[in-house]
């Protein structure tokens, strides 16, 4: 598992990751960001960027690595999450967020309300795209979001937004049981697309949340994949792929909405909803060897936190776990986060 | 593709209904800073107050109606010492706006121009969320306003050069009226003198010095750590040796503490409108401070 991926935890006891960020302004010009995050024996960078500060006309510009600024949750870094694990979503399009080896351009609309539009250009490595297809000249990964929001009154907050992704995947590995229930390595080339829809609400008694607060968080994917498929040579240890490459064309969706309810001080309770749908599959050739499922994954989470500091969280969440077919599954997990250090940022 | 497209024309919407501009577009991060504003520009600024006296200035988060308004502003005033670390910064940043970055003159911080309290000598968050660069609720010793009221009339004028006169003739007009004002608070305000308080939170620490208020006990175990049962048990032993009048809290903290306090101990529990807006008669600076000193005054009886 590498540093900074969220898969499943183990069971028991289990120092999930540990991060590392520096931040400061480097100049009055530019600001810049590391961060790095270690799993037992493992370093990665998460992020290391720079950002423009004195552009002007609401223009900025970001390079490096950085966290997409597509959908809603994908800027949160996990000690940010309202629940002790990433959604299905995000976990089925990014693995945990989209990270871009590229460059971003956002442009904070001069306007009364909040508009925001940003568009990235990145190598685009990593799941959607792929190695292979990350090597090129030019992007591998082209984005696309535009964010508005604003207040209702003094107690209320919301924020929406669309986005849009493209990826040029070459020989995507991927793993799957094919019809003889044997593992059998599959490789995907050709074009990835996803839209996302997202929506923030928050609420709290004339904007204070020490005592109560509410927040209400939706977002929903759509993706579409066409190109080719192959399913390597597996006939020797009992499998049904022979090594044919075909036309491949997916369709997929899914959502999650989570509400967050703070009812006293220190304490908040909320309940997440998560649903995929497999959607169309057309596999083409592949279709002797391989099933096409028609499984709709889902998990209904509920979770409770205490807080007794800004800096510091403890956190007991139950799933009820329907994301792998035939064997749904219930969860317990119990958190604690920690941060050190100057203060954190209090994003929308 | 039709989607850059879409994007340009919701752009386009939101540029038409961009509203007519007054000279300057300004900022405020706490009320008691626009109240400020108000008085040196009057309506020679477009102000943004960016919270109220019913939220905790140390708690905001960068919602995007306010880095909307972080996008537009020529002019950003802040308390400063730390107070807004936890959402200025991203509004700066996700404001996209040269002009009110941190350095430029488009960002004013009033600790930079006031007498500071309370500078921390070591930075160990064991000790709480403490305000390292000192305490930078000081607007509470209306002496620091007028300090703060020369260099900020300055700084409008910087930026706006063409009612340079207005500001600096205002600022001469708010200075001598606040002045005869701190003099009228402090004759009445002098049976204040000495008198015990407990408080909630570093968030009266001017006022205590201004008056010459004596703090017997805080509230809070340490600064931004909410008061415990525990914790409360041991003030109220504190107060068994050293007893106080009153106990003091502002209109964004929760009276559950100090009532609490207050009727174990024997002693009244103050709110008090700790910035303008956070009562009917602190309507501006003026207000704010006639206020305070009417519900100590009444309190101490
Ligand atoms: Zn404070």
């Amino acid at each position: 598992m590498p540093a900074g991926e969220h898969e499943h935890g183990a069971r028991g006891f289990n120092l999930d990751h540990t991060e590392l960020v520096l931040s400061a302004n480097v100049d009055p010009y530019f600001r810049g960001l590391v961060n790095v995050a270690y799993a037992d024996d493992e370093t990665s960078v998460e992020e290391a960027w720079f950002q423009t500060l004195g552009l002007g006309r609401g223009v900025t510009l970001k390079g490096g690595r950085f966290l997409s600024g597509v959908g809603y949750q994908n800027e949160q870094h996990p000690h940010a999450w309202d629940f002790a694990d990433n959604n299905l979503m995000y976990g089925v399009l990014f693995g945990e967020n989209l990270r871009q080896d590229g460059l971003q351009l956002k442009w904070l609309v001069p306007a009364q309300s909040f508009v925001e539009l940003g568009v990235e250009v990145a190598r685009g490595q990593a799941f959607p795209g792929s190695a292979a297809g990350g090597d090129r000249n030019g992007a591998g990964t082209w984005a696309a979001f535009a964010h508005v929001g604003d207040d209702i009154g003094s107690s209320h907050g919301w924020r929406a937004g669309l986005s849009w992704v493209q990826a040029r995947p070459r020989d995507r590995a991927g793993v799957v049981e094919d019809l003889n229930d044997v593992e059998a390595a599959t490789a995907f080339s050709g074009r990835s697309r996803t839209w996302i829809a997202d929506f923030v609400w928050k609420w709290a008694p004339e904007g204070n949340s020490r005592e109560r607060s509410f927040k209400f968080q939706a977002e929903y994917f759509r993706r579409s994949e066409s190109g080719e498929l192959a399913c390597a040579d597996n006939s020797a240890s009992g499998g049904a792929c022979g090594d044919v490459r075909d036309a491949y064309r997916a369709r997929q969706s899914g959502w999650y909405a989570q509400a967050v309810y703070g009812f006293a001080p220190r304490w908040r309770t909320g309940l997440r909803f998560d649903r995929l749908d497999a959607g169309s599959v057309d596999l083409g050739a592949n279709a002797g060897f391989l099933p096409a499922s028609a499984f709709r994954p889902g998990r209904t989470s509920l979770m409770l936190d205490y807080s007794p500091s800004e800096f510091s969280r403890f956190r007991l969440q139950l799933a009820r776990d329907k994301s792998m077919q035939g064997s749904p599954d219930n969860r317990v997990t119990l958190q604690y986060i920690h941060s050190l250090g100057s203060h954190g940022a209090h994003r929308f | 593709m039709t989607r850059p497209t879409t994007l340009l024309w919701l752009a386009l919407l939101a540029l038409l209904a961009r509203p007519v501009q007054a000279a300057l577009n300004v900022l405020a991060c706490e009320p008691e800073w626009g109240a400020l504003v108000t008085e040196l520009a009057g309506d020679q600024a477009r102000l943004t107050v960016a919270t109220t006296a019913r939220q905790d200035p140390h708690h905001i988060e960068a919602r995007p109606s306010l880095i909307a308004r972080a996008g537009t502003a020529d002019l950003v005033v802040c308390a400063g010492a730390e107070l807004e670390a936890g959402w200025l910064p991203l509004l700066q940043r996700e404001s996209g706006n040269g002009r009110i970055q941190s350095g430029q003159p488009g960002y004013f911080e009033a600790a930079q121009h006031a007498r500071v309290l309370e500078r921390a000598a070591v930075a160990d968050r064991a000790l709480g969320d403490l305000h390292l660069a000192g305490n930078p609720h000081l607007h509470l010793d209306p002496r620091n306003l007028l300090r703060v009221s020369e260099p900020l009339a300055q700084r409008l004028a910087e930026l706006d050069p063409a009612n340079a006169a207005r500001y600096r003739d205002r600022q001469r007009d708010f200075a001598a009226r606040m002045g005869a004002a701190i003099t009228r608070w402090e004759q009445r305000a002098a049976p204040l003198k000495g008198l015990p308080v407990v408080v909630q939170h570093k968030s009266w620490s001017y006022l205590v010095d201004w008056l010459g208020l004596k703090v017997v006990a805080d509230l809070e175990p340490k600064p931004g750590i909410d008061p415990s049962a525990a914790w409360l048990g041991q003030v109220l032993e504190t107060l068994k040796a050293q007893p106080a009048r009153l106990v003091l809290r502002t209109a964004y903290q929760s009276p559950r503490a100090s009532e609490w306090i207050a009727a174990r101990a024997g002693l009244r529990a103050v709110e008090l409108p700790y910035t303008v807006g956070g009562s009917a008669a602190a309507k501006d600076l003026f207000g704010l401070f006639d206020d305070t000193l009417a519900r100590l005054l009444e309190a101490a009886k």
